[in-house]
Formats: C-alpha cells, structure tokens, sequence
C-alpha cells in the first residue's frame, strides 16, 4: 500500500476512533455510576487532562517527522488538534453546565475574577479559530503563511492550558510539572531546530 | 493453713454474655492497647470496630448522611498523598495504636494521655455534623467523640493561654506523604493547626475518635482528630500527637503554605471567596446528581446560631 492510502485508510481510522476511547470509558462511567464520590470534578478533570494530552500530542507530530524523517505523520496533525479542541469543548461544557449551572452571572465573575479560568477560557476562545481555519479550503483562502502564523497560537494556547492546571492545583504541582515539561521538551525542539537552520554554513575560505 | 475457698460467683456471672463470648474483641476495645504499648501484643485497632456506648447526642442535623464509603474513601489527608484516593490506599498499615496525646503548654497540670485514657475518662458521644472542605464540596458525617472542652478543662489551662495549637504525628516512615522529595504536596511537615481557646472550648468542638459508630478509619485521621464543624475541613486536624496551649497565635501549615489564601480562622463563609474559586456554594458529596446545581453555602456552615457570638464585631473579610 502507497503510504498516503495507508494514512488515509489505516491509520487515520484508527486515530480517530482510539482518540474517542476517553470519550467512551468516561460515558461508560456516567452510565454505571462510577464516577467516584465528586462525579462533577471527576469529568471536569479528565475531559481537562484529555484536552492537554492531545495538544501535547499535535504539538509532538512535527518532532516526530523531523527527528525520524517519516514525514506522512504530518497528515494525523489536524485530526489530533480537532480532538484537543474537541475535548476542550466538552471540558467548557461540563464548566459551563454541570458546575456552574449556566449561571451566567457566576461564569462572567469567574472569568474576571480567577485568574486560571480567565487563562482556561481565553486559551479554549483561541482554539476555536484554529478549529474553524482547519480545512484544505480554509488553508488555502488564508495562503500557507497566514494560516501558519495563525497556527502558531497553539503555542501560547498549549502554555496557557498548562499554567491554567498550575494554578488551579492547591500545593501538589507533580501533574501540571509533568506536562509543562513535555510542553517545554516539545518546544524546545521547534527552537533549537530553527536555530540548526538558521546558521549559514561556513564560507568555503582558501 | 490456707485453705482455698471455693469461688462463689462465676466470671461468667459478673461479666455480661455477650462480652466474655466475644472476649477477644472486648480486650482490644477496652484498652488491652496499654499492654501492646510495651510490646508484649500486637494490637491494632482495626477499623470497622465498633465503639461501644456512645450515646446521641442533640447535636446533629436533619441532612441525610453521606455515605460510608464517600466519607472514607474520599479525603484529604496529604500526609498519605495528594489525591482523594490516596489516603484510604496508603494508610491501610498505619499503626494508631499505641498512641499518646501530649497536652501541654501554658497549663497547671500537663500530661500525656493514652486513647484509652481519655476514653474512660470522657464518655463519648455521636453527633451529626456538616463537613465543609475550602474546595467546595461538603458531606455529613455522624463523629464519634467527646467535646475538645473536657479535656483542656482537665489540665487547666494558666491565664496567659490564648490559643490552642495542634500537632499531627510526623513518621515519614509511615506516612509516605511526609517523605523529602522535589514534589509531593508542597507543605512543611508536620501538620500545625490552631484554634482561639474560646472556639476550642466551644462545645460544637470536638476531639473525634469513630465515625458511624466505628473506630476512626485512618484515612480519617485515626485514632484521634479534631471536628470544628464551622470552619474549612482543613482546620480539623488529624491524627493529633499533641495539644499545646499557648499564648500567641500559632502558625498554621496552610497559612505557612499560602498566607494569602487560608487565614488562621478560615470559617466558612459563603461572603469571602477563596482568591481561586467561589465559596458562595458547594456540591454535597453523593447526594447531587450531575444535573443538579450546587447548594447555597451557609455562614460558618449553618452553625452561625451557636458561634457567630464568638467573632462579634471582627471584620471576617480581614480575619479569614
């Protein structure tokens, strides 16, 4: 098999219904009453961790084709940051309606008040742009540059998410520590491979 | 010559039936514990026994309790790890017994005091209190224990005692989360909590040894912890070693940790919000479905009747 026939027919398949998994071990969990003795907090977390996972796992797919070279994976990206954002909707929505009971006034105090939902909302606002601009035909109106620099905000939205976990945590940092890690190895990739370009070779001097 | 008298009652007729057929439990309840001090058994107090003669008490509320399970499978006890899990995983071979309270300071008659102690001398009680943790969330949780007042009587506190501070065991060895380590949870060992003597000597304060008329679980902080009904769930500190009458203001872990957001009397109150989250409301543990929106938290728990009195005239956004 041709490998754009192996992404298109094998693996994005399978991508997509592994990336639905969480999705259904949570419903399984709604449907037998499993959700632990705070059954809100319990989906709000995980449909959070699931959200930076996945952003996590976008932002590895570029490291992952230059380190080995392999570089179809590049066809899984899109697929992979429409499940962060898809799971960052269903983090909003179990926010917005299981915790906050579409009180409104509640949820615009929070906003402005607490600095982590400010920074979790702001960051789930951005993903929703790169969401929208994530077609072919939506790449192409904005031409290849634009849509990249647009594109670029999934650096500071991969941030945010983290430090919204931070500061949310009340003394034990061991998980946002860990995935701000993996975000700092993952970024610091993009910069040391953008340095290793930037240098000119030497002038052949004799 | 000694002759030897043949016995004229019977053990069997002194002790109730049901306590010398059940002999061996009956020793570990009633204090057999003194003689594992000095190693000669090794007793420990299981959790699921149950505690004889603890009367009810007035003090309760009408809520429907919060399960068992909730209530011993969902805490907050960093000494055994930071998630909710942790405790009832890691704290399954701690020792609680033997156990010793010192109860010193600025008192006339300081002493240490096994549980058993204490247990004969202060006949406990089973009171149904809310429970209200500073992350919002609340149960409802029949104690068993006896007011924290009868014991600080009992030493006599001197006149320069002002406030009360507690201490929990600090055993790395035992509780994993007290272990040195880049991460874990972030506080300074051991556990500091403190009360003014006048909210200690309260008689909704409470030194809780069971819950559901069993000993105290340790993952709820056996064999000994304090119940302050009206403030945040941190402030019932567990697993106490001592009790130290003094005469400033002690330093809390939490206030140590983050002085900003908890304050030396973090009584609940829906009107001062914790600088990350709103404590307007709260979500009753087991009891709410997922649709349901939270419940309205009430001043100092719904206990404002029996202790607003005691902040009269303080500016509880200032002293939170």
């Amino acid at each position: 098999m041709q490998p754009q026939h192996w992404i298109r027919f094998v693996a994005k398949p399978l991508l997509f219904v592994a990336a639905l998994i969480p999705l259904a071990l949570l419903a399984e969990r709604v449907l037998h009453d499993n959700l632990g003795a705070n059954p809100i907090e319990t989906i709000n977390r995980y449909t959070g961790d699931w959200t930076l996972r996945f952003l996590l796992l976008t932002l590895a797919i570029t490291p992952l084709r230059k380190l080995t070279g392999w570089h179809v994976v590049i066809r899984l990206r899109r697929m992979l940051g429409l499940f962060a954002f898809f799971y960052a909707s269903l983090h909003f929505l179990s926010w917005i309606w299981l915790d906050q009971y579409f009180d409104l006034n509640a949820i615009l105090q929070d906003v402005a008040k607490r600095p982590f939902i400010t920074l979790g909302f702001t960051c789930f606002v951005l993903l929703v742009p790169l969401a929208v601009t994530s077609t072919n035909a939506m790449v192409r109106r904005l031409g290849g540059r634009r849509w990249q620099l647009l594109h670029r905000l999934v650096y500071f939205i991969a941030t945010g998410g983290v430090i919204h976990f931070l500061w949310l945590v009340k003394s034990d940092i061991t998980q946002p520590l860990i995935y701000g890690l993996l975000l700092a190895a993952l970024l610091g990739f993009r910069l040391w491979d953008s340095r290793r370009q930037q240098i000119p070779a030497l002038p052949q001097t004799h | 010559m000694l002759i030897k008298k043949p016995e004229d009652i019977r053990p069997s007729e002194i002790t109730p039936r049901q306590v010398y057929q059940d002999r061996r439990r009956f020793l570990r309840e009633m204090g057999v514990a003194t003689i594992a001090g000095a190693g000669l058994l090794p007793v420990v107090a299981d959790a699921g026994q149950k505690l004889p003669g603890a009367r009810k008490s007035a003090y309760r509320v009408d809520d429907k309790l919060t399960d068992y399970k909730y209530v011993t499978t969902y805490n907050n006890f960093y000494e055994f790890g930071t998630d909710k899990s942790d405790p009832a995983k890691h704290s399954q071979n701690f020792r609680s017994v033997p156990w010793t309270v010192a109860v010193d300071g600025e008192v006339k008659r300081p002493a240490r005091y096994q549980i058993e102690d204490l247990l004969q001398k202060h006949p406990i009680e089973e009171r149904v209190y809310r429970l209200r943790c500073v992350e919002a969330w609340s149960m409802v949780i029949p104690w068993v224990g006896f007011p924290l007042a009868d014991l600080i009587k009992r030493v006599e506190p001197t006149s320069r005692a002002k406030y009360v501070e507690f201490t929990t065991l600090h055993d790395p060895a035992q509780m994993p989360g007290q272990r040195p380590g880049l991460l874990g949870a972030g506080l300074d060992w051991p556990y500091i909590e403190g009360l003014r003597l006048d909210e200690a000597m309260h008689p909704l304060t409470l030194l809780a040894v069971g819950l559901y008329g069993e000993v105290l679980p340790n993952q709820n902080g056996a064999p000994i912890r304090l119940v302050v009904p009206w403030k945040y769930g941190f402030k019932s500190i567990k697993s106490i070693v001592r009790i130290r009458l003094v005469e400033k203001q002690p330093v809390s872990t939490w206030m140590k940790s983050s002085p900003r957001e908890y304050g030396f009397y973090s009584n609940v109150n829906p009107a001062v919000d914790h600088p990350r989250w709103s404590q307007a409301a709260e979500r009753r543990i087991g009891e709410d479905s997922l649709f349901s929106p939270k419940r309205k938290t009430l001043p100092f728990n719904g206990y404002a009747d029996q202790v607003a009195s005691l902040y009269a005239g303080m500016d509880l956004k200032k002293f939170f």
